[in-house]
């Protein structure tokens, strides 16, 4: 297992670790509600990184999975009485087989036509999730106050969820890693390049994809439970937004485009930039404006992203940076 | 089972509708079949067609239907801007950099659109009464809708068989390459085809602000049909979304009178990801 002693792989890890574990030590509730956002954002990218970054299939319906995941977690605990844990795995062992039933109609799709079914498939998602039932139809779902009892009352609640999204985060970046460093991981790379002529070279593309796509799907569910359960309810416009969707995919190109690395400095650079924006008087109302035109300017300019940047300067850089 | 001449009245103003959606539809259609961008800011520029048929009418008290010419002109002068700025650098780069560039477009407007229009709903207060045929009732405005979006179709056919930098467009949208090599300046053809693109997408926006209130989100929900429509239709066919948009428009219609509302999407939209699976030329086939 050579590959696991790389010191870029540790150093990532223990770089989030520390910012993780920094409000733990701190008790700071503003701190920790902070780090939340990013460290749940880092997830979202990283994850759909495995997707879009390795295999070069663009999503923009990432955001379904961690809407779907955030339902089935928030029914299992609000309505059958489970335990945050137990619910947000099996949210996302379903999310994942719904994705791989899924994966394998839609890769067969290719470029923009891939793209625009993702989007329907988050847009048909959310309309019947509106119109479902058990889900609550359009106002949602909420959950009890007394059902933070379980964990020693809200606050202890609260720290818990975010204790769990440190370790689901070094979790997925340990994930996005071995991917990417693996011999299947190559395979998705060769996909990206050219599928066809990876097919040719006996890569079973339509499985492969398939389990990316699968994989893609897994952690978005468990922040999904987790981030509604944080919040105490969910509804299909706060979990199906495609917009959160599309800042996944600018938080990637941000950082570098199928590097490890990459969406873990998109998604910290991005947010603290939309937290300095939404707080300065004068950009308060333009904050949307100037993310716009920092994305433009790095598709124009910078397309590999920072870190695809740092790694096309020195052939040391491109050893050291996954 | 409700009465026939309800699902009737239901149909018909749907299908009318139809003909506004594929309106809108055809701007994107046309985009992409010139050059195989999906342009993602498709939604915020019907939301500027709106406004800007809005304050024509409220702040010049100039009639809608006058106003709307000038508002595409408007729409004209925007696409040229968008793909001067946004579009041109990247259109040879894989899809991802043109959808994000066209996406960088979407939120800067909208994030302009917020601070300038903020979200309150603005409202084209203007009637022109209804045709009573027996037992049904047709507003006037969206008669007047459906008229100007068959025009539009028959001015942009005009336009693409009649004249010859229309002749140029088909020759780019065919293949580019061959056609620089005939001397045509495909980078003026291309930006004016997206610029008639977003002509077409303000247009359809300025009918939509004469019939229904709206905000500066409203166009995403109009962006969203026009997927659905060039994926009935099929991508880079004009006339598809054309039809595209009534058959939109029948199911809107159709539907309601025999589900709850909230279904139509659900609907719409699992109709758009089967046809994508089984049939991504779409049920007409490619232009």
């Amino acid at each position: 297992m050579k590959r696991l002693k790389a010191p870029a792989l540790w150093t990532i890890l223990a770089a989030v670790a520390v910012a993780g574990i920094w409000p733990l030590l701190n008790r700071s509730a503003t701190l920790r509600e902070d780090m939340f956002l990013i460290l749940m954002f880092v997830t979202l990218a990283s994850s759909l990184n495995i997707l879009l970054g390795y295999t070069g299939y663009v999503n923009f319906g990432h955001i379904v999975f961690f809407g779907l995941g955030g339902y089935i977690g928030f029914y299992l605990i609000s309505q059958q009485g489970w335990h945050l844990i137990p619910a947000a795995l099996a949210a996302a062992l379903v999310t994942t087989l719904l994705a791989a039933l899924m994966g394998g109609a839609v890769l067969r799709l290719r470029g923009a036509y891939f793209a625009l079914a993702t989007l329907g498939i988050n847009e048909a998602t959310r309309a019947f999730v509106t119109n479902f039932k058990p889900f609550g139809e359009a106002t949602g779902l909420s959950l009890h106050f007394s059902r933070y009892q379980e964990y020693g009352g809200p606050a202890s609640a609260l720290w818990f969820t975010y204790a769990l999204l440190v370790i689901v985060t070094l979790v997925t970046l340990l994930v996005s890693y071995l991917v990417k460093t693996s011999k299947f991981g190559l395979g998705l790379m060769a996909i990206r390049e050219d599928e066809d002529a990876a097919m040719v070279l006996g890569i079973h593309a339509p499985r492969a994809k398939t389990i990316a796509f699968a994989l893609s799907a897994f952690f978005p569910a468990i922040v999904g439970t987790l981030f509604f359960f944080k919040n105490g309810n969910i509804e299909p416009g706060d979990a199906f937004r495609l917009h959160m969707s599309i800042e996944g995919i600018v938080m990637i190109m941000l950082g570098g485009f199928g590097t490890v690395t990459g969406p873990v400095i998109g998604s910290a650079v991005y947010e603290r930039l939309r937290g300095y924006l939404l707080t300065t008087p004068l950009f308060k109302d333009l904050q949307l404006f100037f993310a716009g035109m920092l994305l433009l300017i790095i598709i124009l300019f910078v397309p590999s992203g920072f870190i695809g940047w740092l790694r096309e300067r020195s052939a040391r850089l491109r050893e050291v940076l996954q | 089972m409700p009465p026939p001449d309800v699902i009737l009245a239901s149909v018909l103003d749907g299908l009318l509708l139809g003909f506004v959606y594929g309106l809108a539809a055809m701007g994107l259609t046309l985009i992409w079949g010139v050059m195989e961008v999906i342009n993602l800011a498709h939604g915020p520029v019907i939301t500027l067609g709106m406004f800007g048929l809005f304050f024509l009418f409220q702040e010049l008290g100039l009639h809608p239907y006058l106003a709307l010419p000038l508002v595409v002109v408007g729409g004209l002068l925007l696409g040229l801007l968008i793909y001067g700025v946004a579009v041109h650098r990247v259109l040879d780069a894989p899809h991802l950099s043109t959808l994000l560039a066209t996406f960088s477009v979407n939120m800067m407007i909208i994030g302009l659109g917020t601070a300038a229009f903020t979200t309150t709903p603005r409202n084209v207060d203007f009637s022109l009464g209804a045709v009573e045929i027996g037992p049904l009732r047709l507003l006037g405005t969206r008669v007047v809708a459906a008229l100007a979006a068959v025009l539009f179709t028959l001015a942009l056919y005009a336009f693409l068989y009649r004249t010859r930098t229309g002749k140029m467009v088909r020759a780019v949208a065919n293949n580019r390459a061959a056609a620089e090599l005939m001397g045509i300046p495909s980078t003026r053809i291309l930006a004016l085809s997206f610029g008639i693109g977003t002509l077409l997408a303000t247009g359809a926006g300025g009918l939509i602000a004469t019939l229904f209130p709206f905000n500066i989100f409203t166009g995403g929900v109009y962006e969203l049909k026009s997927f659905v429509i060039c994926v009935l239709g099929g991508l880079g066919n004009p006339t598809g979304a054309l039809l595209g948009g009534i058959i939109l428009g029948f199911i809107e219609g159709f539907i309601p009178p025999f589900l709850p509302v909230g279904w139509t999407p659900v609907i719409e939209f699992v109709l758009f990801v089967v046809i994508l699976l089984i049939r991504p030329s779409g049920l007409l086939g490619a232009r």
